[in-house]
């Protein structure tokens, strides 16, 4: 089966007593038991909900996993992920990671003895540096938010595999459309469902996917045990969502490939951000590792005033957090997604002030380009 | 303005543009901001979600805290309110809590360096002697208890725990605001699970943590935020549906309770009863000066074991499930369901015995459970 048909057939479309082609949404807490000696499949819905449960099971069968776990954020999927992490063991992760990540890594894995060490991962050997005795995982994300780095996905996974660790991925500007990295060694994926999976823009949820029995055993018990469970109506959404991934994730890239080399011809744009270029530095890795190259990139601006104007005038553009709805988004890092990243830090990393990262909705390419360019040209410099 | 017209009221007209009566459901991930650096208070629903926040904000009133926060499960608001833990800190924890509860602190705190002590809060509780001088910074109580219905002091509990520096966090699901405030009587925390009474439908999954202080607040939105265990539009619209009716709910539930208590205690099958409504239930005096009510919580054990598995298996009015506080009567049995998780020697010693059944009261005609009770026991 194709993989296109695959995100509508998977075995999680129908509701089996009715027939009905929609999961029913199974508001309910608690289950009847019929057999104190034989406890049926439900009991309680923290620990298992049949909407959820067609949710977890379509984003295993998508990412290629054995088992999926629903989180109420991205943020709770990445928590309830790390949670696996034992006092005194060492993480090494991404340096540009989601502002949300690099902040729970540094305000509350560390405070319970998980120590990061963040590396620039685009080259491998940074990685194998960082590594020490008590190093257990590496946490990847690629392409990276917002700079689009990317990181050798295979390389990484024989470095971890050469060391022990375990390998975190958070797949969410990718979807599994577009990048499998079970398939590449990896061994957790996590999602912000909330994006690209959701699609709307109308759901705050996450995702993790395992490849082995053993690690999916250690996230559901803290998903049970933690509680950051997905809820039954967010969870519909989401699969409603997950049926138009293909049609969304094609459509948008088109249009993001052609926003992003237009932007290049722009006098006022310094730098283009997007790892569907072939001038992007890792242009050539990201081809053999995905598919296609997602709906994000990021610009940077002749001048810092100019990011404003832009920002102050587009009418198509939402100024807004979060990405991957089927809505243009524009965000501008330094005060928004990345926000929670010391200044000293995001300059490092190359989030300046002149930086606009733009998640191309379904809106008709030329209508977006037209509105950014309304905005660049209105400057009264 | 009295609690039941507060209740009735939750959430009502907080749409200002249309002046609709119910809370709208913002089903929204984020919000789109009027300029460059302004906000309307929203940006992204993890932080801030209108319909989320009508909840949290009514749960604050009702509770007389400064700030509720609402989670996706109860236990996810525990996991928040232990995580303003570092390692290193010690907590004394009421002996008879939620199974979960107990999990939660000795299978995933416990390996952060956060220990715990179980104590009978509920009895003449020498707090000076409970705790690790330097490494004691709360204590965390349930009451009643669950499911043996144990009632601690709470002004007792709350002046030892001022006097020692400690901060007290009160599992209140049980009772709910509407009977019992422990931030009025100095707690400076309080921990729902949203799913029971405040939900009252079995139907949603939820939790609240409502806090006395802004400095506890700030803490507590912090983590909330960070670790995104954050409850969903829907069901926080749900929830705001279930509290209207929560003083209704209560007020029949806990007099079905009564009646089945009564009834529970003239059955020869039956050993002890445990509800604290019972003029000689231990806690009877103490839960009469602290609450409004007594629940509709009870639990009892029989004589002979083999009833229990009979007992289960012939109601029909009642429910045989896990969870509690529906507007359905449920029955539990503690040992296999809601306590499992606590070791076999721990459940002995607190009384979760193999003898032991736990009914969650509902709102039906209280002639139709106790019949249902009369044929699945003695029938």
């Amino acid at each position: 089966m194709k993989y296109g048909t695959l995100i509508l057939h998977n075995g999680n479309e129908l509701d089996p007593r009715t027939g009905a082609l929609s999961i029913p949404i199974y508001q309910a807490s608690t289950y009847h038991q019929h057999d104190i000696e034989h406890p049926g499949e439900y009991d309680y819905s923290r620990s298992g909900n049949p909407t959820r449960e067609a949710l977890e099971k379509t984003m295993a069968a998508l990412e290629n996993g054995v088992k999926g776990y629903a989180f109420a954020s991205g943020m709770a999927a990445t928590s309830s992920a790390l949670a696996i992490l034992k006092q005194g063991d060492h993480i090494v992760a991404a340096e540009d990671i989601y502002g949300g990540s690099f902040r729970i890594l540094t305000r509350f894995f560390s405070k319970f003895g998980i120590e990061p060490t963040f590396v620039d991962m685009s080259d491998l050997e940074n990685i194998r540096k960082a590594i020490r005795p008590n190093t257990k995982a590496l946490f990847l994300e690629t392409p990276s938010n917002p700079l689009l780095k990317i990181t050798d996905i295979r390389g990484a996974v024989s470095i971890a595999r050469e060391n022990g660790l375990i390998t975190i991925l958070d797949n969410t500007f990718m979807s599994p459309y577009f990048q499998k990295p079970l398939d590449l060694g990896v061994d957790i994926v996590i999602h912000s469902a909330t994006k690209f999976l959701g699609g709307h823009s109308d759901v705050v949820g996450g995702v993790a996917v395992t490849k082995s029995l053993e690690l999916a055993g250690q996230i559901y018990f803290v998903q049970n045990g933690f509680g950051a469970v997905l809820g039954p109506q967010d969870s519909w959404l989401l699969l409603r969502g997950i049926k138009t991934l293909r049609a969304r994730m094609v459509i948008e890239q088109q249009a993001a490939l052609l926003i992003a080399k237009w932007l290049q011809h722009q006098s006022w744009v310094t730098d283009v951000y997007y790892p569907g270029l072939p001038e992007h530095p890792g242009y050539k890795i990201h081809q053999t590792q995905a598919t296609g190259s997602g709906a994000v990139l990021s610009f940077k601006t002749d001048t810092p005033r100019r990011a404003i104007q832009i920002m102050q005038k587009v009418k198509l553009w939402s100024v807004a957090v979060s990405l991957g709805g089927v809505e243009s988004i524009l965000s501008y890092p330094v005060k928004m997604s990345h926000a929670s990243i010391p200044p000293k830090e995001r300059e490092r990393l190359g989030i300046t002030d002149n930086l606009i990262r733009l998640s191309v909705g379904l809106e008709e390419a030329e209508d977006l380009m037209e509105d950014l360019e309304t905005g660049s040209r209105s400057l009264g410099l | 303005m009295k609690i039941e017209t507060t209740l009735a009221h939750a959430g009502l007209c907080t749409d200002g543009t249309t002046g609709a009566i119910s809370t709208p459901i913002y089903q929204t991930a984020a919000f789109s901001h009027p300029a460059l650096g302004a906000s309307t208070g929203y940006d992204y629903s993890r932080t801030a979600n209108p319909t989320r926040q009508v909840l949290e904000n009514v749960m604050a009133g009702l509770e007389k805290g400064d700030r509720g926060f609402a989670f996706s499960s109860g236990m996810a608001a525990i996991t928040a309110v232990l995580m303003l833990f570092s390692p290193g800190d010690h907590l004394v924890v009421s002996d008879d809590l939620y199974g979960g509860t107990y999990r939660n602190f000795e299978k995933n705190f416990k390996p952060y360096g956060i220990e715990a002590s179980y104590v009978d809060t509920s009895g003449r509780v020498n707090l000076a002697e409970a705790i690790i001088p330097g490494k004691t910074k709360a204590v965390f109580i349930e009451t009643p208890t669950n499911p043996l219905m144990k009632v601690t002091d709470l002004k007792k509990v709350i002046e030892a725990s001022r006097r020692l520096g400690l901060w007290v966090i009160v599992d209140n699901t049980f009772m709910t605001p509407y009977l019992q405030r422990p931030l009025e009587l100095g707690a400076d925390i309080v921990v729902h699970s949203g799913t029971k009474y405040l939900g009252g439908h079995n139907d949603l999954l939820s939790g609240i943590v409502v806090t006395r202080m802004k400095a506890l607040s700030e803490r507590v939105a912090f983590i909330q935020n960070s670790t995104g265990g954050v409850l969903g539009p829907q069901d926080s619209w749900l929830m705001l549906r279930g509290i209207k009716t929560l003083a209704l709910r209560m007020d029949k539930q806990q007099q079905n309770a009564a009646r089945i208590a009564e009834w529970l205690s003239k059955q020869a099958t039956v050993n002890k009863v445990f509800y604290p409504g019972l003029e000689n239930h231990s806690g009877h005096a103490t839960q009469s000066r602290q609450a409004s009510g007594f629940g509709a919580m009870l639990s009892f054990t029989v004589k002979d074991v083999a009833l229990i598995e009979k007992v289960i298996n012939r109601v029909s009015v009642i429910t045989f499930a896990e969870s509690l506080g529906g507007v359905e009567t449920l029955i539990t049995y503690p040992v296999r369901q809601t306590h499992a998780d606590i070791p076999a020697d721990v459940r002995q010693r607190i009384g979760v015995t193999d003898d032991l059944l736990r009914i969650s009261v509902g709102i039906e005609d209280v002639t139709d459970l106790i019949d249902d009770l009369e044929q699945a026991m003695n029938g």
